[in-house]
């Protein structure tokens, strides 16, 4: 435990990647509090994706550190596998499982890791798909729902496990454009009950009206940080003015 | 004329030879049981078991793929025998020609579980689930499914393989019917249209069969042979 993070609920701590010989995060750090809704924004390809999968460990940062309540994910000797029941992980393609109805997705996590029984497990699920709106498609399969639809299971799915804080890889990235709503509003009510989460977003209306801080990456490096007015209305980076005024314009400001 | 008699005349014979065809059908269960079983580790092996695990996989594979069935059963029969080692027929055919059905079968399996889009897998660690248990409740069910049109045609394949045992002695339908030829050359035809009969049913009710399990298990709003490209 280091000084400053006694009431931090996440601690990211100089984290760095390569793939190759392109040094994709060069010592990104930052915390967040318990309740907390975090968005990064920047260009493609900056590395925000691989820096949330080094969070949890689905990608292994070469160098830095993560704490998760004082607990060091980064650690050789931790179980890797209790670490990731804690956090949540929304992809952007859903990455449903195929074989299974909306309610088994969401009951799996539950039985097969927590080892909960099964009418326990998906009278839970049935919960957590009422909560994102699905309760009539539980016994919907996958492929014979929508994209919004499968996103949102996803998230009942990584609700389902009680996590400490969700994380989001571009959840509205693959999907239609009438279809980013449905999944937004989901994730609104989410940042309104209390849930911790980081987003990765493109979603500039979300990011203003939800993010208690919003983070510029470029080229693996944090460039700015900051609460959301102050980062739109006065960006101290020339860098962050640009993305924002050219993102706005790309995607408009929707969810105001 | 002559030939329905000489029909009628295998027609003693029948009732020897379904029992013969029984030790056919054994042969065929142990086949696929061995080849199922090895084959769906060997397929693992292959795609999760990094690089010394997979290389011993691929090799057993090329291995039991390149040497000819009737090679493999004299090896596995009559090879123990140089170290006092006695092999009775049907373990030797059961060994040669179920680790060769499990080295075609490894296939199959290795290509459905390639065809699972790899992201269901990182969702599953997410979870935090083991490999072992993403493997098993993610990917083998995947798998299992898409691999069933693969597989029936391995069944037609090995269930006509089971006759190749009558070359180490097993006193399977093939063997039967090559005595009665033997004893009484003029009724060859008529007893081989018997086997291939039973042939024609053996293959045409494991099909239908491995039909009815496509069916029941088929993912509703997907379509299934092999289309993958449909789960995205």
């Amino acid at each position: 435990m280091r000084e400053g993070t006694m009431d931090a609920l996440l601690v990211v701590e100089d984290i760095h990647k390569r793939y190759g010989k392109e040094e994709v995060l060069k010592g990104v750090s930052f915390q967040l509090r318990k309740g907390e809704t975090k968005v990064i924004i920047g260009p493609s390809g900056t590395g925000k994706s691989t820096l949330l999968r080094c969070i949890n460990r689905l990608t292994e940062p070469d160098r830095g550190r993560v704490w998760l309540e004082g607990v060091e994910v980064t650690s050789r000797k931790v179980d890797i596998n209790r670490i990731r029941a804690q956090i949540g992980f929304v992809f952007q393609d859903f990455n449903l499982f195929t074989h299974l109805t909306a309610l088994g997705n969401v009951r799996l996590g539950p039985m097969r890791v927590l080892g909960m029984r099964k009418e326990e497990a998906t009278k839970l699920a049935q919960e957590e798909l009422a909560r994102v709106g699905l309760a009539d498609k539980a016994d919907a399969f996958p492929a014979q729902l929508s994209g919004g639809q499968q996103q949102r299971v996803s998230i009942a799915r990584a609700l389902a496990m009680n996590p400490k804080l969700i994380l989001f890889d571009e959840p509205t990235s693959a999907l239609d454009p009438e279809l980013i709503g449905e999944v937004l509003e989901v994730m609104i009510q989410l940042a309104k009950d209390g849930m911790t989460m980081i987003v990765v977003t493109h979603e500039m209306g979300f990011a203003r009206s939800v993010a208690d801080e919003i983070i510029f990456m470029e080229k693996g490096v944090i460039v700015e940080q900051g609460p959301p007015a102050q980062l739109f209305s006065a960006p101290k980076h020339p860098r962050t003015a640009e993305f924002l005024s050219k993102i706005t314009e790309l995607y408009g400001g929707t969810e105001e | 004329m002559e030939f329905f008699l000489k029909l009628g005349q295998v027609g003693h014979h029948l009732p020897m030879l379904m029992r013969a065809s029984l030790v056919n059908l054994e042969l065929l269960g142990a086949l696929l049981v061995i080849g199922f079983l090895i084959g769906t580790l060997v397929a693992l092996l292959q795609v999760y078991g990094g690089r010394v695990l997979s290389t011993v996989a691929f090799v057993y594979e090329w291995i039991f793929r390149s040497i000819p069935a009737l090679v493999l059963l004299f090896l596995f029969y009559y090879g123990p025998s140089h170290f006092g080692i006695d092999v009775q027929a049907f373990l030797a055919a059961s060994l040669a020609l179920g680790f060769r059905s499990s080295a075609y079968q490894s296939q199959i399996f290795r290509g459905a579980i390639q065809a699972i889009p790899s992201g269901q897998m990182v969702a599953a660690r997410a979870l935090g689930m083991s490999r072992l248990s993403a493997i098993r409740h993610v990917i083998l069910p995947q798998a299992f499914r898409l691999a069933i049109p693969g597989w029936s045609n391995e069944y037609s394949s090995v269930v006509k393989d089971t006759t190749l045992a009558y070359a180490v002695t097993l006193n399977e339908i093939m063997r039967y019917a090559k005595t009665i030829m033997d004893r009484q050359y003029d009724l060859a035809m008529a007893t081989f249209i018997v086997v291939a009969l039973v042939f024609l049913v053996f293959t045409y009710s494991g099909n239908a069969l491995l039909g009815l399990v496509e069916r029941r298990f088929r993912i509703p709003g997907l379509q299934m042979p092999g289309a993958t490209g449909a789960i995205l």
